[in-house]
């Protein structure tokens, strides 16, 4: 290493999890320093484009052992590429057990605990709860279908300034409009009010104990090329009093494990325990002419539906099945959601599972795009994902422009496989009724199992033989260092997670302000929530 | 991975197994050959794994090939179809190469990756065309202004929270 530098705190990751610890150490007073491996892009690079080079600089695909995982790759991480969907999780998660036969969640953390930072996320990305009416037609066509299979269905909180919304379907793109409430248009730059200092294509590579008097840790750095991330053009290091690593459920166990020599070990729990938050994709084959003699509906002349690709792509969800009266993992939400089309290869068209994803009757498929509607069942997992040993650099292995291999390995439970036909069932109950639509959950032939929410690679909780994290969110046995992101969610959520990843998050600052300033930094917590 | 018509009566490499374009006149081979994604000069290799299999596939299932064909383009449509499946199945050696492939030959057709898709639209791209993906506005940025049934259509669960989460 060429030159040490030095900083109050350095934030390793700029999403949900890193963004809000950033902030509230900037306005507190110290000085904050995020490395974040992806660009830095803002809302006019965010194109409306399906070329590769466009939405694959921003997005990664992580392929592993039985599971492949979506994430972002960028200055605001996740938060700049997820859909939005802002929900608290159900009352029943924080008591959750799994197969482990104790509460997996530190008992300090219930809804109710939870509540009021929950209240304080909302506050900066201000969430909203769309009407009927601002509900696209594929929440619409799911809604009228639970309704008739004497089901609820709720409009979907979503964190979208809803006034600016043009429902142009391209959130995994970034948002052009600045519709999409992300990291960057709150928290990031507040950040940087502060002060704060944001270093984009820095990917961390060690965390090491510092050498000079007063600092606790060392953290070596890689700058990664604009234009081809698996090309280093440059190293570093920084030494910080307190470290906040937020790299997301799929680096930052992963940074830890190459860590682990230089630290002394770190805990047996960091890169066990993955969840994929039980994520289970099904496609829907609509018959329009059952939706309009079954459902009554039509959206234009002759037209009953005919709208996959229209609006935000989350719009309605059911939560008939988030009983907290029974058993773990027959528990699970049901939401209409949309992906782009390069996931159109999961969809199955026959019964045949070898061959079912491809071929003539596939293609048949496609040509009724349009009438498709999309479903996500987000399950009760069993957390049983594991990490191999580190790659020699990064978090996982760059094969291509957004195609990485992870060493994370992801053998389905039967207790997980249980939830999953469960949710599975009750898809096919709803959207199979009379015909009105074929369901089949995408392929796993393909890609294993698919997810957009990992979690819990390095989590929180009280027993310290399974969670790497203290209630506060500090690793064990190393002071000052705190992990922040999802990989410290104990459990899957049975909802989209982005909402408890930031109210964890902001949870955890005081805790990390105190041990800051206990390092000797002039910090204070409370600075107003930023808008 | 996704058939199509032949683009001449002596055309073997596609089978010509559906009606339409397939991936191949979606753009799969330029698509692999984008300089992006820097797999180009692999492609002979890769080639020559496929054939290879398939002739191990055409050996135990006694199977007859032209000689004056690549053994892949020599097997019969369905065949095709089943050696695709034997080579993506999970556990299968060398399947994640494979699995891009298929990745790549899909978005070729799915999203046409090769082009940016305000150009693929103007162009007719034809798998753009096949699945009915919608036109942008006239500044290349999508907008649905008509976008909702308007209209409740299903009873909110009783335990939502103001706010609309669940309890």
């Amino acid at each position: 290493m060429s030159v040490t530098e030095r900083t109050d705190v350095l934030v390793i990751g700029s999403g949900f999890g890193g963004a809000i610890p950033a902030y509230h150490l900037a306005a507190g007073g110290a000085k904050v320093v995020i490395l974040e491996r992806g660009p830095h892009l803002t809302a006019p690079d965010f194109t409306h484009d399906l070329r590769l080079g466009s939405y694959t600089r921003i997005v990664d695909l992580v392929q592993g052992d039985g599971i492949t995982v979506v994430a972002g790759n960028c200055v605001g991480g996740s938060s700049v590429v997820y859909f939005a969907a802002s929900l608290r999780a159900p009352g029943f998660v924080f008591d959750r057990r799994g197969s482990l036969g104790h509460r997996l969640w530190p008992s300090t953390l219930t809804r109710a605990a939870l509540d009021p930072w929950y209240d304080r996320v909302e506050e900066a990305l201000p969430v909203a709860e769309p009407s009927w009416d601002q509900v696209p037609y594929p929440g619409g066509l799911f809604a009228a279908a639970c309704a008739r299979a004497g089901r609820t269905c709720n409009p979907v909180p979503v964190a979208v300034d809803l006034a600016r919304c043009t429902n142009c379907n391209w959130m995994l793109n970034g948002c052009h409009f600045d519709a999409k409430r992300s990291m960057l248009l709150n928290y990031l730059p507040a950040a940087a009010a502060h002060g704060a200092e944001i270093r984009p294509l820095h990917e961390a590579q060690t965390i090491a104990p510092a050498t000079t008097p007063g600092y606790r840790y060392r953290v070596a750095y890689t700058q990664l090329d604009a234009g081809d991330y698996r090309l280093p053009v440059g190293v570093g290091a920084i030494e910080a009093k307190t470290v906040v690593l937020a790299a997301g459920a799929l680096a930052t166990p992963v940074l830890l494990q190459r860590s682990a020599p230089l630290l002394g070990g770190v805990p047996q729990a960091v890169g066990r325990y993955f969840s994929g938050n039980g994520d289970r994709v099904s496609i829907a084959d609509a018959d329009e002419d059952k939706v309009r003699d079954l459902l009554g509906l039509e959206r234009a002349p002759g037209i009953p539906y005919q709208g996959f690709p229209i609006g935000k792509p989350i719009g309605s969800m059911s939560y008939d099945r988030l009983d907290a009266a029974t058993a773990e993992f027959t528990r699970f939400s049901l939401q209409q959601i949309y992906f782009p089309g390069i996931t159109d290869l999961l969809a199955q068209a026959t019964d045949t599972p070898a061959t079912s994803w491809f071929g003539v009757r596939k293609k048949e498929m496609r040509a009724r795009w349009p009438s498709w509607l999309s479903v996500l069942a987000m399950t009760e997992d069993d957390n049983e994902g594991v990490f191999g040993a580190p790659p020699p650099t990064g978090s996982s292995t760059r094969v291509a422009t957004s195609l990485c291999l992870s060493t994370l390995s992801y053998r389905p439970t039967a207790n997980t496989l249980r939830g999953w036909a469960a949710a599975d069932a009750e898809a096919r109950a709803v959207l199979e009724r009379d015909g009105l639509a074929r369901v089949r959950p995408w392929s796993e032939n393909a890609a294993g199992s698919v997810s957009a929410h990992p979690l819990a690679s390095c989590r929180m909780g009280d027993d310290p033989v399974t969670s790497a994290l203290d209630e506060r969110g500090e690793l064990r046995g190393h002071p000052g260092l705190f992990v922040t992101d999802g990989s410290a969610v104990p459990t899957s959520l049975c909802v989209n997670p982005s909402l408890t990843i930031a109210a964890l998050a902001e949870r955890a600052c005081p805790g990390i302000v105190a041990s800051t300033a206990e390092a000797g930094v002039r910090a204070r917590y409370g600075a107003p929530t930023p808008r | 991975m996704v058939p199509g018509e032949k683009r001449h009566s002596g055309d073997l490499a596609i089978a010509g197994a559906a009606p339409g374009p397939g991936a191949v006149q979606a753009g799969a081979i330029e698509l692999l050959n984008l300089p992006d994604l820097g797999i180009g000069a692999l492609l002979p290799e890769l080639a020559l794994l496929v054939n290879t299999r398939a002739l191990a596939y055409a050996a135990i299932h006694g199977r007859v090939l032209l000689p004056t064909q690549p053994p892949f383009v020599a097997l019969r449509f369905t065949d095709r179809t089943a050696l695709a499946g034997e080579l993506l199945t999970p556990g299968a050696p060398d399947r994640q190469l494979y699995v891009l492939l298929a990745l790549f030959a899909a978005a070729a057709f799915d999203t046409a990756a090769h082009l940016h898709t305000t150009e693929a639209i103007r162009q007719r791209h034809p798998g753009l065309a096949w699945i009915g993906f919608p036109a942008p506005d006239a500044d290349g940025l999508w907008r649905f202004p008509d976008y909702s049934y308007g209209r409740r259509l299903a009873s909110e669960h009783p335990l939502t929270t103001p706010g609309g989460h669940p309890a």
